[in-house]
């Protein structure tokens, strides 16, 4: 990037990549790995989310202790005649509703303070807070999996098309080839409508109705084709190489290829796509779960708790404010993370999913 | 050249049946459950499930309950929804149509103008405080769930600043038909517009300013400075130009997408009846005909428009002609 710059005046230095003239000898000792961890760590952007990324991660595994020690209420049962003190006074945590025909409730309003109803209650008296903090952690729980997921098969896909080549390229490019084409909120309602009642078996994978697995299944199964097309390009040129031909001219089996020549060799790529694929399986987890087709009742996830607070954004826009910040403010740090991590392990990647 | 075409269609076409058969297996052969008991939605009788069974051939094998829901789909066109006893289905899909495409079309133009100006400006000013400013906005942009976005647009103009200058025009959700009531078209449509291109103003810009930058190192902008022609002009000319391939692949793409499903957020936020929405009131009453024949009908054309793309790609660059 840096080495084609023939007028210094137009391009004032912006990129955080070190200069090669200087940093090049004093990161000649390490290796790649940790020359790329270095350059990451002095990109104080990428930092900042990673901490808050850890932060918001921290909160949400906390989330039972929350419900317990600080807000004291059950985020999962409906509380529709409690009550509860705030500054002294008893307060209905369902009220009846003053607006248009009275009809309905409003709920209690959020009270901006460690206790009870810190965010007020949805439409059936659960503490907002307490269940943000719990769907928080399903959120993440789906983003994370279905992360793995997608990377496992990819590479696996991308290293078999690349590798073998043939037929076994040729069927696998055509079974991608179809579900490129598949617009992704298609194909992930079509695979929750028929999942999301009666759940799944197949041989040894028994999947209920209402499992967190069906989500992290589906959003998963639909990014794999984004994924493993890039991957497969690598792996096609990266056969092409000397060593690779080498590695198979001495009678390297297939395996040991795989695992000390072509993984190593495609693990930037894999790593760059880390942080940008967390942050589409967050934003695809909200929305299944806004459409009622991800995470299912009683459990919460930030989408569901978005979608519970549409009926009540008038009265109490608290509740769909609140986690749809959430979500934003994560996908914004796993954004920034995913730019200090392409710039520092491999800067020319072009990287958009979907 | 006739071979290309040839082969391009092949394509096509093949990868349209792919997916009529992906969509057919999802549901019709998935383990575990009855496809009848879904195609008649919840607490149906038996003599219904029984008629499914019949009209669907449910009892013979797979190729012949896939050809007998294809001839359904689009030769007789005559599947009807259970839910909503006797609808019939395909019609009521088309009539969606010019909605999704009123809002997906409006949508288009913003980002696309709006795309060009942030990731020009960002790339003119590299490293100066609008190039900062203006990614740090589309990083955010791109950030946002769409249906929360949508829910704070309907919060801020339909509620909490109704009664200020600002969003008093704004009439209630819905949609109004352009061919009666133009201003109403328009008025209904500026905030979804708005909130549906937001994400893709921020994407396009971001890399739009990244492919801008790479181009400015370029041999042909070198020689574009050594002649002498003004910053701005070897920007817009040579730059905008040579971007704009990987623009219009990524434009056909993505509104491919937002036509066949991809819209389907702001329009339920909006309570805009396309043919997302069609979808997802289908999708709360579990009425799978309908489901099936929007995901078939909008996969079939995202598919036509990616291949309108490629065709697109030949007319603006003429080495894709040669190379076939």
């Amino acid at each position: 990037m840096t080495d084609r710059i023939l007028d210094p005046s137009a391009l004032p230095a912006a990129a955080p990549l070190p200069d090669p003239a200087l940093g090049g000898a004093k990161e000649a000792s390490f290796g790649p790995w940790a020359t790329a961890w270095r350059r990451l760590r002095r990109d104080r952007g990428a930092m900042v989310a990673l901490a808050i990324l850890c932060l918001v991660a921290l909160a949400c595994a906390a989330a039972p202790l929350y419900a317990s020690a600080v807000s004291g209420t059950n985020p999962f049962a409906t509380n529709l005649n409690g009550e509860v003190t705030i500054d002294g006074t008893a307060q209905p945590v369902l009220a009846p509703s003053t607006t248009g025909l009275g009809l309905g409730v409003t709920p209690i309003g959020p009270t901006w303070a460690l206790g009870p109803y810190m965010l007020g209650a949805d439409n059936q008296g659960r503490d907002v807070a307490a269940r943000m903090l719990y769907g928080g952690r399903n959120s993440l729980l789906i983003a994370g999996a279905a992360t793995v997921l997608t990377l496992v098969f990819a590479v696996a896909i991308g290293l078999l098309c690349g590798f073998f080549g043939g037929i076994v390229d040729g069927v696998l490019n055509r079974v991608l080839d179809v579900l490129w084409a598949f617009p992704i909120y298609l194909l992930a309602i079509s695979l929750s409508i028929v999942l999301i009642a009666e759940g799944l078996t197949i041989g040894p994978i028994d999947i209920r109705a209402g499992s967190l697995w069906l989500p992290i299944a589906i959003i998963g199964v639909v990014y794999v084709p984004y994924v493993a097309r890039p991957i497969r390009g690598q792996t096609l040129s990266l056969m092409r190489s000397e060593f690779i031909a080498a590695a198979i001219a001495l009678g390297v089996p297939p395996w040991r290829i795989f695992v000390k020549d072509l993984l190593p060799n495609i693990m930037p790529r894999v790593i760059v796509l880390v942080p940008i694929l967390l942050a589409l399986n967050m934003i695809t987890e909200s929305s299944l779960s806004f459409l009622s087709i991800g995470v299912q009742p009683p459990d919460a996830s930030w989408g569901t708790i978005i979608q519970d607070g549409q009926g009540l954004l008038y009265s109490r826009p608290i509740v769909a404010l609140a986690p749809g910040l959430a979500v934003a403010l994560t996908v914004l740090c796993l954004n920034i993370l995913g730019d200090g991590v392409r710039d520092a392990f491999d800067p020319r990647a072009k990287v958009r999913i979907a | 050249m006739l071979v290309a075409i040839l082969s391009r269609l092949g394509r096509l076409v093949f990868v349209m049946f792919g997916i009529s058969v992906v969509v057919f297996l999802i549901f019709f052969a998935t383990p575990g459950s009855d496809p009848a008991a879904r195609i008649a939605g919840r607490n149906a009788s038996p003599e219904t499930l029984a008629q499914v069974r019949q009209s669907f051939g449910l009892d013979q094998p797979l190729p012949v309950q896939y050809a007998v829901m294809m001839k359904r789909l689009f030769v007789t066109q005559d599947l009807t929804s259970f839910v909503n006893r006797g609808q019939k289905v395909v019609p009521a899909v088309i009539k969606a149509i010019p909605v999704t495409l009123s809002l997906v079309l409006g949508a288009a133009v913003l980002w696309v103008i709006g795309g060009l100006i942030v990731g020009v400006a960002a790339a003119a000013t590299r490293g100066g405080w609008t190039d900062r400013g203006l990614m740090a906005l589309s990083l955010v942009g791109v950030s946002m769930p769409v249906f929360w976005v949508g829910e704070v647009m309907n919060l801020l103009s339909q509620s909490r600043l109704h009664h200020t200058f600002l969003f008093s025009w704004v009439p209630p959700l819905g949609y109004k038909p352009l061919l009666t009531d133009p201003a109403g078209w328009f008025k209904a449509l500026v905030i979804p517009w708005v909130t549906l291109a937001i994400l893709y103003i921020g994407l396009y810009g971001r890399i739009l300013r990244a492919d801008l930058i790479e181009t400015m190192q370029e041999d042909f902008v070198r020689t574009a400075r050594a002649k002498g022609l003004p910053e701005s002009r070897i920007l817009l000319r040579h730059g905008v130009r040579s971007s704009l391939i990987a623009f219009v692949t990524m434009f056909g793409l993505d509104f491919g997408a937002l036509i066949g499903g991809g819209a389907l957020l702001t329009e339920v936020v909006f309570g805009l009846r396309g043919v997302g929405k069609l979808t997802y009131d289908a999708l709360q009453t579990l009425d799978l005909p309908v489901i099936l024949t929007t995901v078939l009908y909008a996969s079939f054309f995202v598919v036509a428009a990616n291949a309108l793309v490629d065709a697109l790609y030949a007319v603006i660059d003429p080495r894709v002609r040669r190379a076939g």
